[in-house]
């Protein structure tokens, strides 16, 4: 596994966003979010997973003053969002999971429009540079009506950027895009890490989450059943497998390496061996030492580890029990 | 105060209005100078003077009330019901703003709006009819009232309006039949005496009654009486948006 440095503000630092026993339900009465508690980190990057219906959105419409909060408590740089509202808005910048933009105005108003309405004076030069890392520039005077959903997509982007926030929602921000957007928008969110942005984002790509995230949320049915360092829970969770080549194929796995529990798969061809790769010592030493006395001999291995997609699907559906490998 | 978010708001609005000049300017002041046409022109002529004042010249305040009343509820509701229903309103919500400043300028838009059109409509009328206004500071201030209690209870139908069937509604079944209804083609004097007391009841009479005193000097009711009421629209409609506001009515879930 690749070593990932990932930058460890002070633990001293107090969270940049702090969300004590929130509770949602609606007036329909059903509940969406029952005893939230979530510390953000400044400047970290915070993936929000969750299959749908699971509380997500609502959880981020709370913070950002979209929707009342029922009971509990949140803190946006210290500020509270009901009574310090202006202070702890102002910090935030939100894109929206769906593409809701006005119609007649051009890129160049609306982005400038929000600019203002979170209480920036105008500063042309800084909206220039932001469309210009956006490649929406060349179409600074288009109507919005007349853009493509993926150029939607960067305008409703620019819009939340365009008051510098410190802190950056996206709500499930690559669904429906290309590879190319999907790309430029993992670049940018890395650059406004580096200048210190925290960013949170909500997805169903766990690939996503994978990439980027510096820690991992799992929330499902109103509650946060999981916050983890990603890479903390890749190896507590993770399994490994090493799958063996064999240059004989074998129609049974000898009974003198029973104690590693081997499958024997692709017809006999293939021999796997599933480790926990958080433990210390992973036996492999000891298997191919084994192998080598039983005469089993390979001409090739590899390992593959689970993905977080894994690990999600079995804390949402299978209770917490971690699934099997692909 | 937050007030680069109040001029954006209003600039945006008033933005709309320069990308909609034919409907929102143009055809009013066509559909009053119809008004003009027929019943100041052709009907008129034949129509004896009221209070002394020619007929032509005496439907200038109704018609001008009408105009600054249907366009602003229309303006405002049209204005905070749109970003609802094209959901762009996450970001007002999301936004540093109070509750007031919202109002102040979405309010300010719409009766800036509707005004500007009033005193196009009284330039247009003044082409037609001889007109005299004897109280032209009164005039203005009735009209400015007028135009912000009238935007903020366009603003409340269009938080109110989940459609927009029921955005056409107010303007069309309330507005515009008490309007018509309220004096602006006649004296309320003319009606037999028991009709004339149910007409009381209608709140236009008395701002198209204290818009008329400003032209002629003279009113179907007290000048202060007609100012006390539209002063009581204008605490009625702000009560009524506060509590919208407060309880997150038809804004926020």
């Amino acid at each position: 596994m690749p070593s990932i440095s990932h930058p460890r503000p002070p633990s001293a630092s107090p969270p940049v966003i702090s969300v004590v026993g929130l509770s949602k339900t609606y007036a329909s009465g059903f509940c969406a979010l029952r005893n939230i508690d979530l510390e953000i980190r400044r400047g970290e990057i915070f993936a929000l997973l969750g299959p749908n219906g699971a509380g997500k959105t609502t959880l981020i419409s709370i913070i950002c003053g979209i929707v009342n909060p029922g009971d509990g408590k949140v803190l946006v740089d210290g500020h509270d969002i009901v009574r310090d509202y202006r202070a702890a808005r102002a910090l935030i910048g939100l894109v929206p999971q769906e593409l809701t933009t006005d119609a007649f105005e051009t890129v160049w108003a609306t982005v400038t429009f929000t600019r203002g309405l979170f209480g920036k004076p105008a500063n042309p030069v800084y909206i220039e540079r932001l469309l210009k890392d956006l490649s929406l520039w060349g179409k600074k005077d288009s109507r919005l009506l007349a853009l493509s959903g993926g150029m939607k997509r960067r305008v409703l982007i620019a819009k939340a950027l365009s008051h510098e926030p410190k802190i950056l929602f996206l709500d499930e921000p690559t669904a429906g895009v290309d590879v190319e957007l999907r790309r430029d928008m993992w670049q940018l969110v890395r650059r406004l890490r580096e200048t210190g942005v925290t960013v949170i984002l909500t997805t169903h790509y766990i690939e996503e989450a994978e990439e980027m995230a510096d820690r991992i949320g799992v929330i499902d049915k109103g509650e946060i059943i999981l916050i983890e360092d990603k890479v903390e829970l890749m190896r507590k969770l993770g399994r490994k497998q090493l799958t063996l080549q064999l240059q004989e194929r074998l129609s049974a796995v000898p009974p003198s390496l029973a104690r590693h529990r081997l499958e024997l798969s692709a017809g006999g061809e293939e021999l796997i061996y599933s480790y926990d790769s958080g433990r210390e010592r992973s036996g492999i030493l000891e298997l191919l030492k084994d192998l080598g006395d039983a005469g089993v001999r390979f001409k090739d291995l590899h390992t593959t580890q689970s993905s977080l997609e894994d690990i999600f699907v079995s804390l949402v559906h299978d209770g917490g029990g971690v699934r099997k490998q692909r | 105060m937050n007030i680069h978010a109040v001029r954006a708001i209003y600039l945006f609005e008033m933005a709309r209005t320069r990308r909609t000049l034919l409907q929102s300017i143009v055809a009013p002041v066509i559909s009053t100078s119809l008004y003009f046409v027929v019943f100041g022109s052709a009907i008129g002529s034949r129509i004896p003077e009221i209070d002394g004042v020619s007929y032509g010249a005496f439907i200038v305040p109704g018609l001008i009330m009408l105009s600054l009343l249907t366009q602003s509820v229309s303006n405002a509701s049209f204005a905070i019901f749109f970003p609802k229903f094209s959901r762009t309103i996450y970001e007002l919500l999301s936004a540093p703003v109070s509750h007031f400043e919202i109002v102040l300028a979405y309010v300010g838009a719409a009766a800036t709006k509707s005004t500007l059109l009033s005193l196009i409509i009284l330039a247009t009328a003044s082409a037609f009819v001889p007109l005299r206004i004897d109280h032209p500071l009164w005039m203005l201030s009735f009209l400015l009232l007028t135009a912000v209690t009238f935007s903020l209870f366009g603003f409340i139908i269009g938080i109110w309006a989940d459609n927009f069937e029921k955005l056409q509604l107010v303007p069309l079944l309330i507005i515009t039949p008490l309007t018509f209804l309220g004096g602006s083609f006649y004296s309320i004097d003319m009606l037999p005496p028991f009709w004339k007391s149910v007409t009381l009841l209608n709140p236009v009479v008395y701002l198209v009654s204290g818009f008329r005193w400003s032209f002629y000097g003279s009113a179907d009711v007290g000048v202060g009486v007609s100012l006390a009421m539209t002063l009581g629209f204008l605490a009625l409609f702000l009560a009524i948006v506060t509590w919208m506001f407060r309880t997150g009515y038809r804004l926020k879930t």
